[in-house]
């Protein structure tokens, strides 16, 4: 037994001897250079993998790809991981984790999940980090004057529900054929499911129209009370906002089960991927859902990363085949927007070649202006719709198209639409931040 | 928190060891780490779960009631916390954390009731309606979260005599205070009569009613301090630890921990609960940490973060069967290890000195 002991101890020093030397060498290499550090507080594992892969994925592929492509102006991207499991309180730990690496504070910060955001959320201003939530999150953050350093570009619940009601309102052929109608808003018990609502409710009540809301306790695996529910409801349509994989697939099963057609379904941004269409075989043809991003891989900046990360076999998803998907296409459309506010936060702030702080980089993402030309020169025009993000107005475009699915991908059904009255929505958005100004004494900065 | 070697009434080397944590605590600690990260990520969850382990341990480790549900009990110990500082003017933070404890103490005796007619493993299903009807609650009444859309709310900062304490290590200060008094609290009670009429009830309820001990009150007042310990930990879990108020944050799952920080960690001692709080809480952040740090670029990242997984599960396994006592008593043999070892050097030393 005693012999045992030294043989293991010297085995366990050299390992840590190589992991020290290791770790120095790549520190060092590191340090010859300007870098600029970001955070990855991915959800790779539990329900919501699929998700948390392809997004993640993205992120991290693109900065290995503007890496491989010299760096933004010479500064090289570092990241660090941490999984979160889709979980506020892991969220949290993650967060103070990844807030500083070799003495540098991250700028920006993607918790790809409402729960988690809002469990940072106010953290942001004290730690100068800017939170970007890429269509998820606290909806009010969209004014910029209560939330200066939370954004939801591109485009909020509100928005998104909005415009899911105005497609409806098309396909009956006008808002006034919508009296009378009812939709069934279905949805995973939890903030993220209804934070839609506030808006939701009062265009329905403007239309005359029912609306009935279900909720589905998570993980929302279990759905058959509520599907015959919505059976004795008859409604005209279902709105559904489902989380994971395995929900929103059995709710497409559940819906062909009570004979519900589902060419009369809209889903959430967060269901609306292949992950969550192919588990429901033949029950999920015809569902139509919203995309803030939408999916394919024949966008030139696509096909770049494929070429050169993928091609160096240094990309990030396991499975290549879902470069392209509708997740990873999102995570691409946000790392966009955090590699062209670092540009322009380098060159407002005189710091071009130079790593930035984070008020700069807010700042800079405050000034992202991507016209339909920029999104072409850096080869997503199209996957994403133009936008411009100002001092008061957080959320960018608003926009969403709307999608089918037909058995084996998504096809594109609308082109990039607005709310029937963004205006409307504003005010919204602007009345609930003001609600939390006053309940905060927090003073709104003038735009 | 404190020794466990020496079962009756206080000795020298208990008060020698609760000073020298006491000092730990607020001299050492302070002094010695710096780092936002460490209060902020690991102190204060650490002591806050500890906390709500306590009072699954009177309940489930003293009194022997297989309980599920302490963290609806850490949701109604929070929501009442953050109605409490809203609805009452000039509250001070202490006695609304207090009587936040006693709002969870309440439903800890309603949903306790079940107790005196079923036990073992149906006692369990039915204390978990008091994880589904609290949060239930909570979510179906706007009132409770001050009608927030969203249903996320912001936690006030806490204020104790005009003094804000919202940086990590001040509220450190705050955590470190509340679980000291609560935990020589549940010492003194395991210790005294009350302790004994819980272990009396659950080496052998019959035997325990024999002897005089009403089974209503014992049970029952095992299920209010449980809850009332949950609510405080619950209310500082949310005020310092989240800085939100969310239901979905206390959910089943968070059961499920505390229950298995009690287990590992070691049924019917208070030190386990804190050492058990800090496996199962620390644990998967090493893990984490190892994974991203070591082998990072090696091993596709989805793979490190589902090994993490496997090999938590796996050493939860190994230590029921090595160690099913927990991790106290493991703590315990170490100690005894450590102490024969050094014995026979200060053994002379003491003789010499008497």
């Amino acid at each position: 037994m005693k012999k045992k002991f030294p043989k293991t101890r010297n085995y366990l020093m050299a390992v840590a001897a190589l992991v020290a030397v290791a770790t120095m060498a790549m520190s060092e290499s590191a340090a010859a250079q300007e870098k600029q550090y970001f955070p990855i507080a991915s959800s790779r594992v539990g329900p919501y993998s699929a998700m948390g892969t392809g997004y993640y994925g993205a992120q991290i592929d693109y900065m290995n790809y503007v890496n491989m492509n010299g760096g933004v102006n010479g500064v090289m991207l570092t990241w660090q991981e941490c999984e979160t499991e889709y979980n506020a309180v892991k969220t949290v730990e993650c967060y103070q984790r990844l807030l500083e690496k070799d003495g540098q504070r991250i700028v920006v910060f993607d918790t790809l999940g409402t729960p988690g955001a809002y469990a940072v959320i106010n953290r942001m201003a004290d730690d100068n980090v800017v939170l970007a939530q890429y269509g998820y999150g606290r909806t009010d953050g969209a004014d910029g004057r209560v939330w200066p350093w939370v954004f939801n570009a591109a485009s909020h619940y509100w928005s998104q529900i909005a415009v899911k009601m105005k497609f409806m309102a098309e396909q009956e052929g006008g808002v006034e054929n919508m009296r009378g109608k009812k939709i069934v808003h279905l949805h995973i018990d939890s903030a993220y499911g209804r934070e839609p609502l506030p808006a939701m409710r009062k265009i329905a009540e403007d239309w005359g129209v029912t609306l009935v809301e279900i909720s589905i306790p998570p993980p929302g695996l279990e759905q058959q009370s509520q599907w015959l529910q919505i059976r004795r409801e008859q409604p005209d349509w279902v709105t559904f906002w489902g989380a994971g994989s395995g929900m929103n697939s059995t709710a497409m099963t559940n819906a062909a089960r009570v004979g519900f057609p589902r060419d009369r379904m809209i889903y959430v941004t967060f269901g609306a991927a292949e992950e969550d269409m192919y588990p429901a075989g033949d029950a999920a043809v015809g569902t139509y859902a919203v995309a803030n991003a939408l999916p394919g891989d024949d966008y030139p900046l696509v096909a770049a990363i494929k070429e050169e990360v993928y091609g160096a076999g240094e990309g990030n998803l396991a499975d290549e085949s879902r470069v392209g998907s509708v997740y990873w296409n999102r995570g691409l459309g946000a790392a966009v927007m955090w590699i062209e506010a670092l540009k322009n936060a380098q060159e407002m702030h005189g710091k071009v070649g130079k790593a930035v702080t984070g008020a700069e980089f807010r700042d800079g993402y405050e000034a992202l202006n991507m016209t339909e030309s920029r999104l072409g020169e850096i080869g997503i025009g199209g996957m994403v719709a133009p936008f411009a993000i100002s001092c008061a107005n957080h959320e960018g475009a608003g926009k969403f198209a709307v999608m089918q699915w037909d058995g084996e991908k998504f096809q594109q059904i609308t082109g990039w639409e607005a709310p029937l009255d963004p205006a409307y929505i504003r005010r919204l958005v602007e009345d609930s931040a003001a609600k939390f100004a006053s309940e905060n004494n927090i003073t709104p900065k003038s735009c | 928190m404190n020794s466990k070697f020496s079962f009756l009434g206080y000795t020298k080397g208990d008060l020698f060891n609760f000073i020298a944590l006491l000092a730990v605590a607020l001299v050492v600690v302070p002094l010695l780490v710096q780092s936002e990260y460490w209060y902020s990520s690991i102190l204060i969850p650490w002591l806050c779960l500890a906390l709500a382990a306590i009072g699954q341990q009177i309940v489930m480790g003293y009194a022997g009631q297989l309980a599920l549900g302490a963290a609806g009990f850490m949701a109604a110990g929070a929501f009442a916390c953050f109605n409490l500082i809203l609805r009452v003017p000039d509250i001070p933070f202490f006695v609304a954390l207090m009587l936040s404890g006693l709002v969870a103490a309440a439903f800890g005796v309603l949903f306790g009731l079940p107790s005196l007619r079923v036990r073992g493993i149906y006692l369990m299903v039915a204390t978990l309606a008091s994880q589904f009807f609290i949060i239930w609650m909570i979510d179906k009444f706007g009132w409770f979260k001050n009608y927030d859309t969203s249903g996320i709310i912001t936690a006030q900062d806490i204020v104790i005599f005009g003094k804000p304490f919202t940086s990590p290590q001040e509220m450190y200060f705050v955590i470190v205070v509340v679980v000291t008094l609560l935990t020589i609290l549940a010492i003194n009670m395991a210790r005294g009569s009350t302790g004994r009429n819980w272990m009396a009830v659950r080496d052998m309820d019959i035997a325990a009613e024999s002897m005089g001990i009403s089974l209503l009150k014992t049970k029952l007042q095992a299920f209010a301090i449980c809850a009332f310990y949950c609510g405080v930990a619950g209310a500082l879990f949310a005020f310092t630890y989240l800085k939100s108020l969310e239901p979905v944050a206390f959910d089943i799952k968070l059961s499920f921990k505390i229950l298995f920080m009690v287990i590992l960690g070691g049924l019917g001692t208070i030190n386990g609960a804190f050492i058990g709080a800090a496996f199962i809480l620390l644990f998967p952040v090493l893990l984490n940490s190892i994974g991203n740090n070591v082998f990072h670029g090696a091993i596709d990242a989805t793979i490190i973060s589902s090994i993490e997984q496997v090999v938590f599960g796996v050493l939860i396994i190994v230590f029921l069967i090595y160690e099913p006592l927990g991790m106290a008593k493991l703590w315990d043999n170490i100690k005894q290890r450590v102490i024969s070892k050094i014995a026979p050097k200060s053994e002379p030393l003491k003789q010499k000195k008497t």
